[in-house]
C-alpha cells in the first residue's frame, strides 16, 4: 500500500517522487495552477498552486509528498491569496475575455472562475504590447501573456527549437521570440510543434479558427476549471 | 402589518453601449416581481436627471472616458448606499480601454483629421462637450464599488440573481455558469 499525506484532510495516497500536485491530481483533487503541466518539469512561478505544508505556504507543483504531512489547500486563506495572484495578472496584461479567441478555453479565466474573481480589484496597468501577426499559420498576442513559460520549455525541451524564451527581470520581464528581427515568421516554428498547442491562455493562437466553436459552447462554459479533472487532463495531455 | 418600503435603484451608461441595461431587460416578466420590491430613480428608463439622496442600489454600466463620466459616477457614490459595477466596461474598461496604448492627440486626428472623407475636418471644442481622457479607466479606480457583475453583457439571470440576493438580505455570488467575462 503507497504511503499517505492529509489533504484538506482526505488521505491521499502517493508514489514516491510525485509533487503534491501530482498526487492530488492523480487522486481527483484540484489544486489551481497555471504554470504546471504534467509534461513537463515544474516551474514554480505562478504560485497559484500555493498550499500550506505543516503550516508553511510551498508551490504544491515543486514539493514532494510525504509521508503523513498535512496539507491544507482549499481554505478561505489561501484560495484569497490565490484570487489576488490572479487579480495581479489580469491587470498586469490586457486582458479583455469579450474579444479573446481563447474566452471560454483560457485557463487564467477559468481559474479566475474557479477562485471567485469578480474584479480585478487593481488598478491597471494597461500596458502597450505589440501583437506579432507575421506568421502564415500562427499569430502572437502578447497582450496576454502570463509568464508561465510553458511555450518557452515546450520549444526547448520537446521541439528542440528554442523559439521563445523570458527576457527582462522583475515587473519588465517578457516574453519574447529567438529570431533576431524578434518575429515569429523568422523562427523554424511549426502548427505542429508542442510549443503552438501549451499556451493556457490566448497568446499563441492558430490563424483562421477563432470562433469555429462559439463563446458558450466552449469547454470551461460548459465544465468548471476545478470540477474537470478528467477534462482538463485530456485536454493538458493534447 | 405595513407595507416594506421599496428600494430605491438608479442605474446610468457611462462609456457603455446600453447592452448591460438591455440584458437587464432580459429578465422579461421577471421585471414584474423586481417592481414590486422597488422603483427606479435615475436611470435611462426614467429618463430623471439625477441621483436622488438615499437612492439605495446604483448600477453603474461602462467605465470612464471622459470628465462628465467621472462627474456622473461621483454622484451616484455621493447619494447611493450600494454601488454596482454592471458589465465587462465598468470592470475593466473592456472595448474602450483598447484606446489606452494609443496617444489621445494620436486618436482625435485618426477620426477628425486624417480618415478619408474627413479632409479638413475639425476636432470638436465645444465648451459643453465633456473633456475625454487620456486613458479610459474601470470604475473601481476611482471610487468604492460594492459588488460587480461581470459579462459582456451580464446575463439576465446573472442580473437577476445579484439583485435577489441583495433584495433577500444576502451576500450576492454568482456560481459556474452566471459568472462569465465574455
Amino acid at each position: 500500500m503507497n504511503p499517505t499525506f492529509e489533504l484538506d484532510g482526505q488521505a491521499i495516497s502517493f508514489a514516491e517522487g510525485q509533487t503534491i500536485l501530482q498526487a492530488a491530481t492523480t487522486a481527483g483533487v484540484y489544486i489551481p495552477h497555471l504554470c504546471y503541466h504534467p509534461e513537463f518539469k515544474p516551474h514554480g512561478s505562478c504560485k497559484l498552486c500555493t498550499v500550506k505544508v505543516n503550516g508553511r505556504q510551498t508551490a504544491a507543483c515543486t514539493m514532494r509528498a510525504a509521508l503523513g504531512m498535512k496539507v491544507e489547500s482549499n481554505c478561505e486563506e489561501i484560495n484569497a491569496e490565490r484570487r489576488a495572484l490572479t487579480q495581479m495578472l489580469f491587470v498586469e496584461g490586457n486582458h479583455f475575455c469579450p474579444s479573446c479567441e481563447k474566452s471560454g478555453h483560457c485557463q487564467l479565466q477559468a481559474t479566475a472562475y474557479h477562485l471567485g474573481m469578480m474584479s480585478p480589484h487593481y488598478d491597471h496597468f494597461f500596458p502597450n504590447r505589440a501583437v506579432d501577426a507575421s506568421h502564415p499559420e500562427f499569430l502572437l498576442d502578447f497582450n496576454r501573456c502570463i509568464l508561465c513559460s510553458l511555450c518557452v520549455r515546450a520549444s526547448r525541451d520537446v521541439d528542440g527549437k528554442n523559439v521563445f524564451a523570458l527576457s527582462g527581470r522583475g515587473i519588465k520581464t517578457h516574453l519574447i521570440v529567438n529570431a533576431r528581427s524578434g518575429r515569429l515568421a523568422d523562427t523554424d516554428f511549426a502548427a505542429t510543434d508542442k510549443a503552438a498547442a501549451v499556451c493556457p491562455v490566448g497568446v499563441i493562437l492558430p490563424k483562421r479558427q477563432g470562433f469555429a466553436v462559439p463563446i458558450g459552447e466552449r469547454p470551461y462554459d460548459k465544465v468548471a476549471i476545478g470540477a474537470a479533472t478528467t477534462v482538463r487532463a485530456e485536454e493538458e495531455a493534447s | 402589518m405595513t407595507e416594506k418600503r421599496k428600494l430605491r435603484v438608479a442605474t446610468t451608461s457611462l462609456a457603455g453601449c446600453f447592452g448591460c441595461h438591455m440584458s437587464f431587460l432580459d429578465i422579461d416578466e421577471r421585471l414584474f416581481t423586481l417592481l414590486e420590491h422597488i422603483e427606479f430613480d435615475r436611470s435611462p428608463l426614467t429618463d430623471i436627471k439625477t441621483v436622488s439622496p438615499g437612492t439605495d442600489i446604483g448600477l453603474i454600466e461602462g467605465g470612464l472616458c471622459n470628465a462628465e463620466n467621472v462627474h456622473v459616477l461621483r454622484e451616484f457614490r455621493a447619494n447611493c448606499t450600494i454601488l454596482i459595477a454592471i458589465g465587462a466596461c465598468a470592470i475593466n474598461g473592456g472595448l474602450p480601454a483598447q484606446r489606452n496604448h494609443l496617444p489621445l492627440t494620436t486618436i482625435l486626428e485618426e477620426v477628425y483629421h486624417t480618415s478619408p472623407g474627413l479632409h479638413n475636418g475639425m476636432i470638436p471644442n465645444d465648451p459643453e462637450l465633456p473633456l475625454p481622457l487620456n486613458q479610459v479607466h474601470p470604475i473601481h479606480e476611482v471610487v468604492k464599488i460594492d459588488y460587480f457583475i461581470p459579462g459582456c453583457p451580464p446575463s439576465g439571470d446573472a442580473i437577476w440573481k445579484v439583485l435577489t440576493d441583495l433584495l433577500a438580505g444576502r451576500e450576492p455570488t454568482l456560481g459556474h455558469g452566471l459568472m462569465h467575462y465574455d
